[in-house]
């Protein structure tokens, strides 16, 4: 019985560690938070004193059209900056689960868009993507393809940044269920081999069914990712052509930092937040059915 | 080891189609591979071909992959033109800065809560995971601009801790847990401290994931660009930023925006050739990104 009770004790101790922590997180992080919310019920610019003006910020969000237009496209982007890497992912580790001659290396040099800086990264495919002098559209009259504008056309803009997300994190997805993999136990598969089961029939019947909470791990990082997907939009695009790849993110720099409008940027604030957490929250409880299945 | 879905079949079919097919199979997984990596393989070439290439082989079409005429002008254009030296210095303080700074606070933290088992701190760390970096931007924009913080490297190292904390608390927090408590309890038992026991035992022991958390935080800071861009002045900028002012000014100067973008990603990628092993565990572990 003593034992437990300072046993217990000794655990509040350790909470001591914890401290110095604590403190940079409420001034970092906790403050920002809460200045938020108070900035977010103001009229507010940066240079003129603020005005309480209650949810009238939130009210006024709900009727801009650029608003609801930025969230549409944010969700278009979302789901396709998660489908393609996810897809792709899921087969890169596959591919790299298999023992072969230089897989360390190939690895290695496989999971390099994942580390690199993005503004970087984006430099260079601004330059691939040019409509004339660009290489992308060179690869393409090889094999036959039409030219595209890439980033220069409303229609194509949000595809093309589509790709270079697609380029940059798919490597993440596919470490995440490469971890999968190697968890898994071999005996389903060697009983299934011995039953006659094809490599697709194994693929889908045995091994996608025993990673999927790796799949949705991943699924959860990646929606969360593309929701907040700034660098390379602003870097290439800067929301353009016009506002065809404005995305929250986008235009909530633009109403902050480019407008000045800190209340009203405020309240996009809190709304993009409550939209993540919602995203996510959704995405996890589809995990937890999954599970239960 | 696990055995891969694709690697099974060859043992079952028999011995003469199996030849034929396991050659086919090996073909379409090595041709699997190539389409895997020859767009990261294209895209940091181009990179590199460009950044040697004068302005003439650059805007030609078709385009020239392999350079004519290699030359090192686009890297002395770059500073020549404006100070790359001072933003790599300031690249590197923050990182570095930002990164002591998160191991000196998330070490004690990440082992407070694996000891104590208090998980809802750790729900801050998923909290900032979902936070734009944008929304805590405004805040501290106004903060500092109150403090006369705003253009100083030390607004740049406080915001880069946003990025560093959460990551290290969270690898942290797993080493701890995974260490075995039995030495020390033993020096509980020889009359240390709790302090005397981390400092002497756990944290000798958790070296490996202090050196995790350390090269991702660095990382991590050294790739942002969206703090950066807001707060930091002319004398401030990190490189991120420097290089993305080179490309607003210099549209089509593409030899010296690829040399601008090599020299910013280059030290990360070679960091990466030597540690790539800590990244995929830190990496995998918290699916952490700044």
């Amino acid at each position: 019985m003593r034992r437990t009770g300072s046993s217990y004790r000794r655990r509040d101790k350790y909470l001591r560690f914890v401290v110095p922590a604590l403190l940079v997180i409420v001034a970092v992080i906790i403050f920002p938070w809460v200045f938020t919310v108070f900035m977010s019920l103001h009229d507010w610019q940066v240079a003129s004193p603020r005005r309480w003006v209650g949810l009238a910020n939130y009210a006024n969000l709900l009727e801009d059209e650029r608003f609801r237009a930025a969230i549409g496209r944010t969700f278009v982007y979302t789901l396709l900056a998660v489908v393609f890497p996810v897809v792709i992912g899921v087969a890169a580790a596959v591919v790299f689960h298999r023992e072969f001659p230089l897989r360390g290396l190939l690895r290695s040099i496989y999971i390099l868009p994942m580390v690199a800086t993005p503004v970087a990264i984006a430099l260079v495919w601004t330059m691939m993507f040019h409509p004339q002098l660009g290489v992308l559209n060179y690869l393409l009259s090889l094999v036959g393809l039409p030219p595209s504008l890439w980033v220069y056309s409303p229609q194509t803009v949000i595809p093309s940044l589509v790709l270079v997300e697609t380029w940059q994190w798919t490597p993440l997805v596919m470490l995440i269920v490469l971890g999968g993999l190697a968890a898994l136990p071999v005996e389903p598969m060697e009983s299934a081999v011995i039953d006659g089961a094809g490599a697709w029939q194994i693929f889908r019947d045995i091994t996608l069914p025993l990673v999927m909470p790796f799949v949705m791990v991943a699924v959860v990082l990646r929606t969360i990712d593309a929701l907040k997907a700034f660098d390379t939009i602003f870097t290439i695009t800067q929301g353009g052509p016009g506002v065809a790849s404005e995305t929250i993110n986008i235009y909530l720099y633009l109403q902050a930092f480019s407008f000045f409008r800190i209340g009203h940027a405020s309240a996009v604030v809190i709304v993009f937040f409550v939209i993540i957490v919602a995203c996510s929250l959704s995405l996890l409880a589809l995990r937890q059915r999954l599970r239960w299945a | 080891m696990g055995v891969a879905a694709g690697a099974l079949p060859r043992a079952q079919t028999s011995p003469r189609i199996g030849r034929g097919r396991a050659t086919l199979r090996r073909l379409g997984f090595w041709l699997a591979l190539l389409v895997l990596l020859s767009p990261v393989v294209l895209v940091f070439l181009w990179m590199l071909s460009l950044s040697l290439k004068p302005a003439v082989e650059n805007t030609a079409y078709p385009p020239i992959f392999i350079p004519r005429n290699p030359t090192l002008d686009n890297f002395r254009e770059v500073f020549a033109n404006s100070p790359f030296g001072l933003y790599t210095v300031n690249s590197l303080v923050v990182a570095t800065a930002s990164t002591a700074l998160s191991l000196l606070v998330g070490v004690p933290a990440g082992y407070g809560i694996a000891k104590s088992r208090a998980y809802g701190l750790a729900a801050f760390v998923l909290v900032s995971r979902m936070t734009p970096g944008l929304s805590f931007l405004i805040p501290w924009f106004m903060l500092f601009r109150y403090l006369g913080l705003n253009n100083t490297l030390w607004a740049l190292i406080i915001t880069h801790l946003v990025i560093g904390l959460p990551i290290t608390i969270w690898v942290m927090m797993g080493f701890f847990e995974d260490l075995h408590p039995e030495l020390e309890e033993a020096a509980l038992v020889d009359g240390a401290n709790i302090w005397a026991a981390f400092r002497d035992v756990a944290l000798p022991l958790a070296r490996p994931g202090m050196v995790v958390a350390a090269i991702l935080a660095f990382i991590f800071s050294w790739n942002n660009f969206i703090f950066a861009v807001v707060l930091a002045g002319r004398e401030t900028r990190t490189l991120p930023v420097a290089v993305f002012n080179v490309l607003t000014f210099e549209q089509l100067a593409w030899g010296a925006l690829a040399a601008a973008a090599l020299i910013v990603t280059l030290p990360v990628l070679i960091l990466t050739a030597f540690v790539q092993r800590q990244i995929i565990v830190g990496m995998t572990a918290g699916g952490m990104k700044g």
